[in-house]
């Protein structure tokens, strides 16, 4: 046997230089650091936008410094507030002490999935924050440290918790499966509450909600763009039907206040669902109002604090009480119906200056909003075409090959699964569902939810939102489906990009879009275009575009 | 092509070996869930990169057509190129598989003629390199247009609202007015000299 050479510590011997580990070094997650990777984290908050939301620690910051000029006493304002919430949320506390780490939430966040980043498995997710809790809030963790699976709340543990509390949507989806029924959406929440006290915010989400405070939605409209945007929309519709459609705002006295999402008043294709909304109303001769100052379903507020989330949210029923309508209906948005069904009446409730809704069109009591006064668009409209009130010619969706997305907030935090399908199916006829476990209450996030859909994260929601777009590439290969519907401008806002990144071919819609195309208008002119202007199937050559 | 009967014989357990290497330039915690869940749903990174690396290896054994062998390499490539790599990273996968097949033919090699038939395989892997750097860069490119996609998108709604875009000429009383049409135009091609580009504009939409 050759005798080996001497070599210094540390130094591999001849043979052992050849036998290279392909394995990057592993190390504990307690070890390894945070590192803010271009792509996976949005852009901090503006000092414009940190003053207007009255934030504390208002600084000029970026989230890509090293340094992001935090108070002194940094430390202690964040175990204060996390002291307070442990005394005001029991559940707070609850999800703090009870997980036993069984692991089922761990493979079912679609951004665990997607990076592959075990920090983005939920359990891995609440340790970081958990780790802190018992540093400072049990005994055990207090005099054992390490081996209680404590930790010292660092700088380094600061970035960390704020990294991966803006990589997650707060879509529920693990929360779904863990047998203790632990949100971690809601520790992610408290997260950003805590972070939101150092003025560690992200402009994405601080922008619309000053916006919102000051004007009434996220974009800033102001009333006069309002009037603007929904004429521009009847001159559209009076393009495609021939019908002029005449919305009111502002209008006290009418019967029905409608609040939809503002994001569906600029980008395309969510502005083809709020004009699919118009000409329903206008068919039925609904009496109904929109509200320049409650022109926004959404609440960005949500994903900041407690209380801008509560803040915004009343103006929705401030401005029905100004209003004095009977009750009120909402459009195709997401979270907006997570905070009425989950929060509202905690907040504001009862709601009793409202009277129970009932459809003046079909007599129908929506029992369900006889809390919130508040009954969703696709319950509506479903409830009208159950009733036969609505002449639907669904060939016209005949180049459509349909499938639904659920919602997170509509499918798992209202359990609303039902209702949309029924309208897909009298509007259109070809509907194909994604497989089982991918829809309803366990359906992918679009990875861009809670503030997340910014440009310059554009790597993290093509991850986050993978899981959903491989359900939607198995559907459009194997059925050829070419439109992915849903009811949230959300969705309607980020999964264009997540299609075009995955699944080129397929395109977004709103349901209530879908509903518009197949609307047969008393006195519409003959249709040869759908609401984005393309022709109708077998009306191209007679078509004008 | 003694090489080839070699390989095929071997086929399901190179293929194992490749995936495990794979799934190794993965944190540990998650290369064990990529392997264990089979489902191509809960997991579609294990799945597609599963089914990716089949599809390649087969491509390999058959001569390289780009056409047949792209979409393999893309499924994998494009996840890899929004996941935490670096460029080099997310396309290594294609040199470990001259890792694993060099250890699982370590015996065979001094064979025959072998040694020379691994060598052209070795530069055929080469090639399936240079594909997946265009893949990968082709994937890299589309992050940044999407991006700009959609600041367009948003803002080309907000530009016809604040009458920045001739759009809507066509329709509007104002522009179509015949007013503005007549009198005014010394060209002598009749109406609306000023928006002869109107249909290229309308066409931007």
């Amino acid at each position: 046997m050759a005798v080996k050479p001497k070599v210094p510590k540390g130094v591999p011997y001849p043979d052992e230089l050849s036998k290279i580990d392909y394995k990057p070094p592993q190390k504990g997650w307690m070890d390894t650091l945070v590192e803010f990777k271009p792509g996976t984290y949005c852009y901090g908050a503006t000092i414009k936008n940190i003053k207007a939301l009255e934030s504390p620690n208002q600084r000029e910051w970026s989230s890509k410094d090293k340094d992001w000029k935090l108070p002194e006493n940094w430390r202690e304002i964040f175990l204060e507030g996390m002291e307070d919430r442990l005394r005001k949320y029991r559940s707070f506390r609850l999800f703090m002490d009870i997980c036993v780490r069984c692991g089922a939430c761990a493979d079912k966040c679609h951004f665990f999935i997607g990076s592959g980043d075990p920090k983005n498995m939920p359990i891995l997710r609440a340790e970081l924050l958990r780790s802190v809790y018992r540093k400072y809030f049990t005994a055990g963790g207090k005099y054992l440290g390490r081996i209680a699976g404590a930790r010292e709340l660092t700088y380094d543990v600061l970035k960390e918790l704020w990294y991966y509390a803006y990589q997650c949507t707060e879509c529920r989806r693990c929360s779904a499966f863990c047998p203790y029924g632990i949100d971690t959406a809601e520790v992610t929440i408290i997260v950003r509450e805590l972070l939101y006290n150092l003025g560690l915010i992200t402009d994405w989400i601080a922008g619309p909600v000053v916006n919102c405070y000051r004007s009434g939605n996220h974009l800033g409209i102001l009333p006069h763009t309002l009037k603007d945007t929904l004429d521009t929309f009847a001159a559209d519709i009076k393009t495609i039907t021939g019908i002029k459609v005449e919305p009111t705002i502002n209008r006290k006295g009418a019967e029905i206040l409608f609040v939809g999402p503002s994001g569906d008043f600029f980008a395309d294709p969510g502005t083809f669902t709020c004009m699919g909304e118009l000409m329903i109303f206008h068919e039925l001769g609904l009496d109904y109002t929109w509200s320049s100052l409650a022109s926004e379903g959404g609440n960005f507020g949500f994903f900041t604090s407690n209380e801008w989330a509560k803040r915004l949210h009343y103006k929705i029923y401030a401005e029905a009480k100004r209003l004095k309508v009977k009750w009120i209906l909402g459009g195709e948005c997401g979270h907006m119906w997570r905070l009425i069904n989950q929060y509202l009446d905690t907040w504001w409730g009862p709601t009793d200056f409202l009277e129970e809704p009932v459809s003046p069109i079909t007599g129908t009591k929506f029992e369900n909003a006889k809390s919130t006064k508040m009954v969703h668009i696709c319950e509506f409209t479903a409830d009208l075409i159950r009733h036969g009130k609505l002449k639907l010619d669904p060939s016209r969706n005949d180049h459509l090959k349909v499938t639904f997305h659920d919602s997170c907030n509509t499918s798992r935090a209202m359990g609303f699964l039902e209702e949309p399908r029924y309208i897909i199916k009298n509007v259109c006829n070809n509907f194909y569902e994604m497989p089982p476990n991918t829809i309803r209450e366990q359906t992918f996030c679009c990875g861009s939810g809670s503030g997340l859909n910014a440009g310059e994260n554009m790597e993290l929601r093509m991850r986050g939102g993978f899981p959903r777009a491989n359900a939607v590439r198995y559907v459009h290969e194997k059925y050829g489906v070419n439109m992915l519907a849903n009811i949230c401008a959300i969705d309607r806002a980020a999964l264009p990009a997540l299609m075009d990144y995955w699944v080129p071919g397929v395109g977004v819609t709103g349901t209530h879009e879908m509903v518009a195309n197949a609307l047969v208008m008393k006195g519409e002119k003959e249709r040869t275009i759908d609401m984005r202007g393309e022709p109708l199937l077998g009306k191209e050559a007679k078509g004008d575009v | 092509m003694e090489l080839n009967n070699l390989l095929s014989e071997k086929r399901s357990i190179i293929l194992e070996r490749w995936f495990d290497v794979i799934l190794e330039t993965y944190p540990a915690d998650t290369s064990s869930f990529l392997k264990k869940q089979k489902n191509q749903f809960t997991n579609p990174v294990g799945y597609t990169i599963y089914q990716g690396i089949e599809g390649i290896f087969e491509g390999l054994l058959n001569g390289i057509d780009s056409e047949r062998v792209s979409p393999f390499l893309d499924g994998i490539i494009r996840i890899r190129a929004v996941q935490d790599f670096t460029p080099s990273q997310a396309i290594s996968f294609i040199f470990l598989l001259k890792k694993v097949i060099r250890e699982e033919l370590k015996n065979e090699i001094g064979e025959d003629g072998i040694a020379e038939e691994l060598l052209e395989l070795e530069s055929k892997i080469d090639e399936l390199a240079f594909l997946s750097f265009d893949i990968y860069m082709k994937c890299r490119e589309k992050i940044y247009e999407l991006k700009a996609n959609e600041v367009r998108n948003m803002t080309f709604r907000l530009l016809q609202r604040a009458n920045l875009i001739l759009n809507q000429v066509q329709d509007d009383p104002v522009l179509n007015s015949p007013e503005l049409n007549s009198g005014q135009d010394n060209s002598g091609e009749g109406q609306k000299p000023n928006f002869k580009d109107v249909d290229d504009i309308v066409n931007l939409k």
